[in-house]
Formats: C-alpha cells, sequence, structure tokens
C-alpha cells in the first residue's frame, strides 16, 4: 500500500507542474502585451506594472520565469492582485465559504442520490425506477445556471422563501438552496452510478455464494452487496467534492456567493484577471491532491488494486 | 455546471465491460446468421420509442440550425432588426416569445441561436474523438514510453477542471482580440473545449487498445501475418468504437450546454454570434422584470441537451453485451 | 442462539417412511422465461444421493446439470427461471413448499455448495477469514475470535499451508487450486449432510485437478456426506463416483454406477462421449466426435432430443420420447428405445 501511495505522488508531480506552466503561459506569455485586458476596463496602472516585471521577472527567458513562480509559492508567496492585495489573502477569506457549500452540495447528493439509486437498484423497473430514471434523464439535461435562476426566481423572489442573493457571512442556512443547485445535477449521476453498480454486481457470483452459505437477505445485500457497490459510487462522491472544492463558479455567481468560485466569477466579469493565475493554480493543485486522495481510497476499498 | 468529463466518467463507469470491447459474439441461440455487436444494436435500437422521440428531436433542432428561415421571417443577425422601443415586451401575438432588452425578438434569436451552439456541439465533440481517439491508438498500441508520454500529457489536461481551464484559456485570448469576427469567436470556443476534452477519448480508446490487444483474435490475425495498419483498423477499431460512440453522442449534448455556461460567464461566444448561451447570459439582469426572456432559449437548450442524453442512454444500453 | 437445521428436526407433515432417501429430485421441471422465447431447461430430472455416496451428475454446457443444483439450493435467478413442476425431498419434506427463511437454514447445514470459478464466487473485498468466519458468526453464533479460529482449522482441513496466517488474506493473493479449496473448505463449515459440487475443476490445470478430486473424496469418506458431483469431463469421474447419471437436454437418458458405465455404456450419447476420450494408445488416430450441436433449448427435437446426432436413430426415436427406464430388470437405467439392444452386445 505504501509503494502505491509513493508511485501516485511521484506520477502527481509532473502532472502538477506541467499544469501550473500551461496556466502560467497561457495567463502571461503569450504574445501580445501580457497585461492587455487584466486590470479591468482601464490598463493597468504603471506602478503595478513595474512591480510585476520586477518581482516576477517578465523579462527573463519562460522557463525561469516559471521556476521563479513556483518558487515563490512554495514560500508562501502567491502574488498581489492589481490593487495590492495579497491573493493569498483574498482566497483565505473566500474559501472556508466555498468548502461550506461544497460539503452540503455534497451531503445532499450522497443522502439523495445514494438512496435512490440503492433503492431502484435493487428493484428495476418498478414506478420509483421509472420515476428515477426520468427524473435523473432530466436533472442532467437542465445546465446549472438554468436551475440555480430558476430557484432563484421561484423561491428568492416570487415565493420569498429564502434571500435570493446570499450574504457575506455566508451562513449554513442560507447555503442549503444553493447547496441543493449544484447537487442537482450531480445527484442523477450518483444515483445512475449506485443502481447500476447495485444491478450489475446483484447478480455477480459471489452474491450466489453468499445465498448459498445460508445467510440472510439482509446481510446478503447490505454487507456482500453494498460493499461492492459502493466503491464506484465512493470514488466518485470524492472527485465531486474534488472539483466542488474548486468553487462552483457559476452557483456562487448567481447566488453571489463570497466564496473561491464568486472571486473568480467576478474577477472574470470585470476583466481583472491578474487574481486568476495563482487562484486557479491552488485550485488545480487541490483537485489533483483530493484526486490523488481518491484514488487511493479506492486501494483501501479495493484490495485488488493495492498490490498492482 | 455538468463536468462534460463527470458525465463521461459516469457513461463509462456505467458499461465497464464497454471499455473492454471484445470479439464480435457469433450467431445467438436462435442460429440466425450472426450479426455482430452493431448489428445486435441497431436491432435493439430500432424498437424502442426512446431512440426515436431523442432522434427526431434532434432532427429538429438540426434542421432550425441549419434552415432557420424556414420557422422565423425575422432576421435578428441583420443590424437594425433589434426595436429598442419593444425592449422587455412579454410574448404576444406578433412576438411569440417576446422581446429582450435590447429589442430583439426572442423567437427568431432563439431559431437563429440554435446554429451556433449546434455547430459548437458537433465540431466539438467531431474533432475531441478524432484527436483523442488517434492519440489514445497510438498510446495504446504501441505502449512503452509513447503510451508514457502521450499518457502524461493527457493527465496534464484532465488535471484542470474544465471551467477553469475554460476560464483561463478564454480569458487570455479573448485579451488579445477587441474586435472579433464571429468565425473567430466560435473556433475560440470550439478550440477550447476540445484542447481541454480530448485526453477524455484519448483514455477511453487506449482502454479500448490496451484491452483488444490481448484479445486471441488480435493474436490469430498477427499469426497469419497481418500488417499493423490492417490490425488496427480491421480488427481493433471496430471493436474499441463502441465505448467512443456512446460517450461521443452523450457529450454533444454536454458540450452544447457547456458553450452555454461559457456565454453565461461571459467568455464564451459573444455578439455578433447568437446562442442560445448567449441570450442567457444577455437575459441574466432582466431575469426578475422580464423572466421570458431567459426562459425560452433555456427551455430548448434543456429539451436539446436532454434528447442527446436520451439518445446516449439507449445507444449505451444497445451496445452493452452485457445485457443481452 | 443458531439457526442451522439438523437432522433431527422433526417434519412438519406426518410421519415420513423410513427408507426416505437423503437428498432426492424428483422428476423436476425448470423452464426459462425470455424475451426471446421460454427455454425447457430440465424436464422431469430424477435422481437421489445418500450418506457416503458420490454421485456424479455428467453432461455438456447446456444439459441442465448446474440448473438443476440452483433448484437444489434455491439459488435460481428467478426470473427468469422458474420451476414448473416436480419435487426436491430433503430428508423426505419437499423443499419447493417450504417458506424462503426455511430454505435458508437449510443451506450451508443441510446442503452446501462449491461453484466452478472461485475467484468470482468469492467476495473480493472480504478476507478469508471473514467469509468463512461470518458463517460460524451469523450462524451459531460463535464470537468474532472464536470464528477465525474455525476458519483456520478448516483451511488446516484442506491442507492449505500457513493457514493461521492465510486466514488474513483476500481471494486474489491465492492461486487457482488453493481458492478452490477456500471455497470447499467454506461449504464444509456447518457439517452439511449433502456437499454439492458444480464443476469444482474445471477452471483448474490437470494435476491441481487430481488432488482436489481427492481431496473431496476424502471429505466425504471422513464426514459420510453425500457428495453431488456436477462435471463434464468423464476422466475426473472415474475415480471419485459410486454412481453416474448422464443428462442431455434437460433430462436423464442414462443412470449406472461407474464400472458397469465405463465397460459398457447403454445410451447411444454416453457411448460417443466415452468413444471421444483421447487415448494415448491410439495416438495417430482421428479424434471420434458426437457429430452436431446441443440442441437450442427453446426448440428442442420430436422425440429423443438426441436424434439428431445419434448415429443409429430410427424412426421411432423422431416420435417418441424414451422414457428412463430400468434396463432388464436391474438397477441401471437408460432412455433410449434400443437400451436393451446396447446392453446385450459385447
Amino acid at each position: 500500500m505504501g509503494r502505491y501511495t509513493l508511485r501516485r505522488l511521484l506520477q502527481l508531480v509532473p502532472v502538477l507542474l506541467g499544469t501550473t506552466f500551461l496556466i502560467y503561459w497561457l495567463v502571461w506569455s503569450l504574445p501580445g502585451d501580457p497585461f492587455a485586458g487584466k486590470c479591468g476596463e482601464r490598463d493597468c496602472p504603471a506602478s503595478y506594472v513595474d512591480m510585476m516585471r520586477g518581482r516576477y521577472n517578465m523579462d527573463d527567458p519562460l522557463p525561469l520565469q516559471y521556476v521563479k513562480f513556483v518558487g515563490n509559492m512554495l514560500q508562501g508567496d502567491f502574488g498581489v492582485d492589481f490593487r495590492g492585495r495579497a491573493v493569498l489573502d483574498t482566497m483565505a477569506q473566500a474559501w472556508p465559504i466555498t468548502l461550506k457549500l461544497a460539503l452540503l452540495a455534497v451531503i445532499f447528493e450522497a443522502a439523495i442520490g445514494i438512496t435512490a439509486g440503492v433503492l431502484t437498484g435493487l428493484r428495476r423497473g418498478g414506478f420509483l425506477d421509472n420515476v428515477v430514471l426520468i427524473s435523473t434523464l432530466f436533472l442532467i439535461s437542465i445546465p446549472i445556471f438554468v436551475t440555480g435562476f430558476l430557484l432563484q426566481y421561484a423561491l428568492g423572489i416570487k415565493l420569498g422563501l429564502i434571500k435570493p442573493t446570499v450574504s457575506a457571512a455566508a451562513p449554513w442556512g442560507e447555503l442549503v438552496v444553493p447547496g441543493l443547485v449544484l447537487a442537482s445535477g450531480q445527484l442523477a449521476y450518483m444515483a445512475r452510478l449506485a443502481r447500476t453498480s447495485i444491478a450489475e454486481n446483484i447478480r455477480a457470483d459471489y452474491v450466489r455464494t453468499a445465498v448459498a452459505k445460508g445467510l440472510t437477505r439482509q446481510r446478503v445485500v447490505g454487507i456482500h452487496l453494498l460493499r461492492n457497490s459502493m466503491i464506484p459510487v465512493v470514488t466518485l462522491l470524492g472527485l465531486d467534492l474534488g472539483s466542488l472544492m474548486g468553487g462552483a463558479i457559476i452557483t456562487e455567481g448567481i447566488f453571489n456567493i463570497q466564496g473561491v468560485g464568486g472571486t473568480l466569477f467576478r474577477s472574470i466579469i470585470q476583466q481583472d484577471s491578474t487574481i486568476v493565475v495563482p487562484m486557479v493554480t491552488v485550485l488545480v493543485l487541490v483537485y489533483l491532491l483530493v484526486n490523488l486522495l481518491v484514488d487511493l481510497l479506492y486501494g483501501v476499498l479495493d484490495p485488488r488494486i493495492r498490490y498492482e | 455546471m455538468s463536468d462534460p468529463v463527470l458525465a463521461t466518467a459516469d457513461a463509462a463507469a456505467e458499461s465497464p465491460s464497454l471499455v473492454t470491447g471484445g470479439a464480435p459474439p457469433t450467431g445467438g441461440p436462435t442460429g440466425e446468421k450472426p450479426r455482430g455487436l452493431w448489428g445486435d444494436a441497431w436491432r435493439d435500437l430500432r424498437r424502442k420509442t426512446l431512440f426515436w422521440i431523442a432522434l427526431s428531436l434532434i432532427g429538429i433542432i438540426v434542421v432550425i440550425a441549419a434552415a432557420p428561415q424556414l420557422f422565423t421571417s425575422v432576421n435578428p443577425t441583420i443590424a437594425g432588426s433589434a426595436d429598442l422601443s419593444k425592449s422587455l415586451e412579454p410574448p404576444s401575438a406578433d412576438a411569440w416569445f417576446g422581446y429582450d432588452f435590447q429589442g430583439n425578438d426572442v423567437y427568431a434569436r432563439t431559431i437563429y441561436g440554435a446554429r451556433a451552439s449546434v455547430i459548437v456541439g458537433f465540431l466539438s465533440v467531431t474533432f475531441a474523438a478524432l484527436i483523442g481517439g488517434l492519440v489514445g491508438i497510438l498510446a495504446g498500441f504501441y505502449g512503452g514510453w509513447i503510451d508514457g508520454l502521450l499518457s502524461r500529457i493527457g493527465d496534464v489536461f484532465l488535471g484542470l477542471p474544465f471551467v477553469l481551464g475554460a476560464i483561463v484559456i478564454l480569458s487570455s485570448f479573448a485579451g488579445a482580440q477587441s474586435e472579433a469576427s464571429a468565425t473567430w469567436i466560435i473556433t475560440l470556443v470550439i478550440s477550447t473545449i476540445v484542447v481541454l476534452s480530448w485526453p477524455l477519448y484519448a483514455r477511453i480508446m487506449r482502454s479500448s487498445v490496451v484491452s483488444g490487444k490481448q484479445a486471441d483474435y488480435v493474436q490469430a490475425a498477427r499469426a497469419l501475418g497481418a500488417s499493423t495498419g490492417r490490425i488496427i483498423f480491421r480488427h481493433l477499431l471496430p471493436n474499441c468504437l463502441a465505448p467512443i460512440v456512446v460517450i461521443a453522442t452523450l457529450n454533444v449534448g454536454a458540450y452544447i450546454a457547456a458553450e452555454a455556461a461559457l456565454s453565461f460567464l461571459g467568455i464564451g461566444l459573444r455578439s455578433p454570434v447568437v446562442s442560445w448561451g448567449v441570450m442567457i447570459s444577455d437575459a441574466r439582469n432582466a431575469i426578475r422584470t422580464a423572466p421570458h426572456a431567459m426562459l425560452f432559449p433555456a427551455t430548448f437548450l434543456t429539451l436539446t441537451v436532454l434528447s442527446f442524453v436520451m439518445l446516449g442512454d439507449v445507444v449505451r444500453e444497445a451496445l452493452d453485451p452485457k445485457l443481452r | 442462539m443458531t439457526d442451522v437445521i439438523t437432522s433431527n428436526t422433526p417434519a412438519p407433515e406426518a410421519a415420513v417412511p423410513p427408507s426416505t432417501r437423503l437428498l432426492e429430485v424428483d422428476k423436476l421441471h425448470v423452464e426459462f422465461r425470455t424475451r426471446d422465447g421460454v427455454a425447457k431447461v430440465i424436464n422431469g430430472v430424477s435422481y437421489h444421493v445418500d450418506s457416503g455416496e458420490t454421485l456424479a451428475v455428467l453432461g455438456e454446457s447446456g444439459s441442465g446439470k448446474s440448473v438443476t443444483a440452483q433448484a437444489i439450493m434455491g439459488i435460481l435467478d428467478t426470473p427468469p427461471g422458474f420451476v414448473t413442476g416436480g419435487e426436491i425431498r430433503f430428508h423426505g419434506r419437499d423443499m419447493l413448499k417450504l417458506t424462503e427463511e426455511e430454505r435458508r437454514k437449510i443451506r450451508g447445514s443441510g446442503i452446501a455448495m462449491v461453484f466452478q470459478d472461485a475467484l468470482s464466487s468469492l467476495n473480493p473485498v472480504f478476507t478469508v477469514g471473514f467469509q468463512i468466519g461470518e458463517v460460524f458468526r451469523k450462524r451459531l453464533g460463535m464470537s468474532r475470535k472464536e470464528s477465525y479460529q474455525k476458519a483456520g482449522d478448516l483451511l488446516d482441513l484442506v491442507k492449505i499451508p500457513n493457514a493461521r496466517q492465510r486466514v488474513k488474506a483476500y481471494p486474489h493473493e491465492f492461486s487457482g487450486g488453493m481458492r478452490q479449496r477456500v471455497m470447499i473448505a467454506m461449504s464444509l463449515a456447518l457439517d452439511p449432510e449433502v456437499l454439492i459440487a458444480d464443476e469444482p475443476t474445471t477452471a483448474l490445470d490437470v494435476t491441481v485437478q487430481a488432488q482436489i478430486m481427492d481431496l473431496l473424496a476424502e471429505l466425504r469418506r471422513e464426514r459420510n456426506m453425500g457428495l453431488i458431483l456436477i462435471t463434464h469431463d468423464l476422466g475426473v469421474v472415474a475415480d471419485v463416483a459410486d454412481r453416474i447419471a448422464v443428462m442431455y437436454a434437460g433430462r436423464i437418458v442414462e443412470e449406472s454406477d461407474v464400472f458397469e458405465l465405463y465397460r459398457k455404456p447403454c445410451h447411444p450419447y454416453t457411448l460417443g462421449l466415452l468413444e471421444s476420450i483421447p487415448r494415448l494408445d491410439l495416438k495417430g488416430q482421428e479424434l471420434n466426435t458426437i457429430k452436431g450441436l446441443p440442441p437450442n433449448l427453446m426448440r428442442i427435437p420430436s422425440g429423443c432430443a438426441f436424434n439428431p446426432r445419434c448415429p443409429m436413430a430410427q424412426e421411432i426415436c423422431r416420435t417418441d420420447i424414451p422414457p428412463l427406464l430400468p434396463i432388464n430388470g436391474g438397477t441401471r437405467a437408460s432412455a433410449c428405445h434400443f437400451a436393451e439392444e446396447l446392453a446385450s452386445r459385447d
């Protein structure tokens, strides 16, 4: 298990470097003025341009620039936006909010999605099965911003049940509806995955053996079947958490949530891209790390993988 | 936004058997002439109503995209077709979907908007599948350092979550152009989607090829002296195509939705291009007073994605040999 | 608290006749209903097994031998499989009339089963010790520690080296032959009276096959179990079986004690099977085969199901289904219109 972990960690490093290099190149090193369109409607202030050039070695060749960029990041210096605020501070404020939202979304996704999936997987073809299949079809198809606007309009404006936008402190209660919106698309996949996983495993030989041993149906389903069927489900849940931690840009934008995604959203709309590179770099790092953890988790859950 | 990458992970997870490919089955118990996987699939599909519903919906949308003139006499792409005095008027007999903020006829714009959305969806999938498929075949077939290199490169792109990656790419290039032509804008968006999603198809194809390579029938072909090209095209490809076809079908809808999301964020398509995403983005601020401006393009968008998801669903079921 | 049924549990109905067989299948009918049609998989199969004897059920794929075993255990895939007639009696009680809970109690303790592919038949995510141990825990109420100990004992019994350590291993960490031993160990946990082994050695290579067969024979002797051995391999069965029932297209076509069967088969199908075994002393000659393919169970040929492939087929074979009848009033039986002729040739 340890060797497997080490190997996966080592595989992570070149990917991480490659991805962040790509981002860096795209933002700062394309032909033309790198500062065009990055500071809102106007040109970047001269003081900023000088500072950036000096601090981030813009006159050096690209690979060297990048190395120094990484070096700075490792020392905790993520750069500043053109207003002089440290990117790290901005992120530190925004992240707890995004994490709250991500957690809520994952809980909804798991609770609704897995329950629906397991129930319909065990008994296919019934009324519930058709309801779930059709509703997941719709949930998958409705783009998330449509769901977001719909709920915002219906619950917030028309019916006045919730506040249409989330306040700056983002208390848990106000995050429920955005969490549901976020979860809506993903829970459809979760339900289908759980359903398929159960339906496939229920025909498996080891289930037949468990029955032949004279175990009760509760045990055959609850222990043997579930333990195997839930492996892909749990990994999907983990992956979802990973991408959600990257900030649900659209949902946070619609509900004006001051999380990581919302901050990115506003930066883009206002064409304030100085903040984009460092933030996206960190987010990619988080995403890759979570993916790695999920891979390791898979190894824990399925003993066959451990010894590859 | 449903990450198209995740959409496909789910589909692949739902049909692990497809990823391994496998030799085409010989004649069934009824003793008929052997039909092979595709023949069986077609026979199955023909009988399913969902298949025909999905296909008809897609057909209608493609017709709308190809010949918008058939559906409306108003042409919103002509300058001056907007009438500011009618701004945000609700649906009426003249304009079935009402008017948007700029005074454009929403119905007309929705009809004309189909073209951009559909083109982006189809072309993105096609190129991503082609490029990804090719890379996947090479990586899977040759193995060794070629596989290692190509897979690492693919991982780098996969490490970029779709929306984040699109933001970075598009905001970098958007800064460079202030006066942009419709073609350039569309090409940029298509390229962005292709660049971010080709690794998925590469992975699927590679996976199929790697397991297909070990199959007995490939060894047999080799033993009979078949050339590499022949092995790839005649033997491996037909069996490895199935999972890619399923994923690609599902993803047309996902990419259309992705384009809409990007346009919604303001970094995807924009004027002078008309697409459903652009319309939804424009209508964002007026949602409280004039929901119709967003409602109609959103409905069309949802229906389009829905029909592709349905199609992908039935195609996957039809191609899954385990369900026989 | 245990839910294990032992043979002392009295039958709920009226007293059963004293000469009841241990396990008896009586005119069983099973069909599979699919969207392509109905396949008649078992068509009137009867056989029995008693303590201390080994019955081999022989047949090709599609003959219905495994399905019969699944019906006995009550693990038939329903749908699409349905029992449409007959009885399956254990200690005289028809199990088909029992509730699911009652049948469950018989599994493992009364009748146990070993499956063909041990890799897929064992749960990949639990250790071997867990899987064997849970039988003790859940059905005999033992503690965790005790159950692992018992599991180790069983692994020892089936001659797995280092049994104490191997208890903590996962199924995929064993070789094919060892895994099969694990399965056998698991099936013996509750001391069953009948063991059904469904193609236990088909997935293994020849040397390992022989070892597993020896193991099964030894265990059967020690525990005085009834053993039903299901296989398609005539070579494997000769040493171990006392009686053989040959199945074809869902019916028994010949039933005999083992020596007589090999010495003088009384059914063209059995004859064909025996003649197709490759023999070292006939090296260089063409292999004998039974021409044709097993029938489509949705359209079984009329009359004797074997007639399209039978070298001796006559008109009557196409019209009349030959019943399974004793030959010359003895203990052997054959379902062929010409059984007596076959019996009297030399």
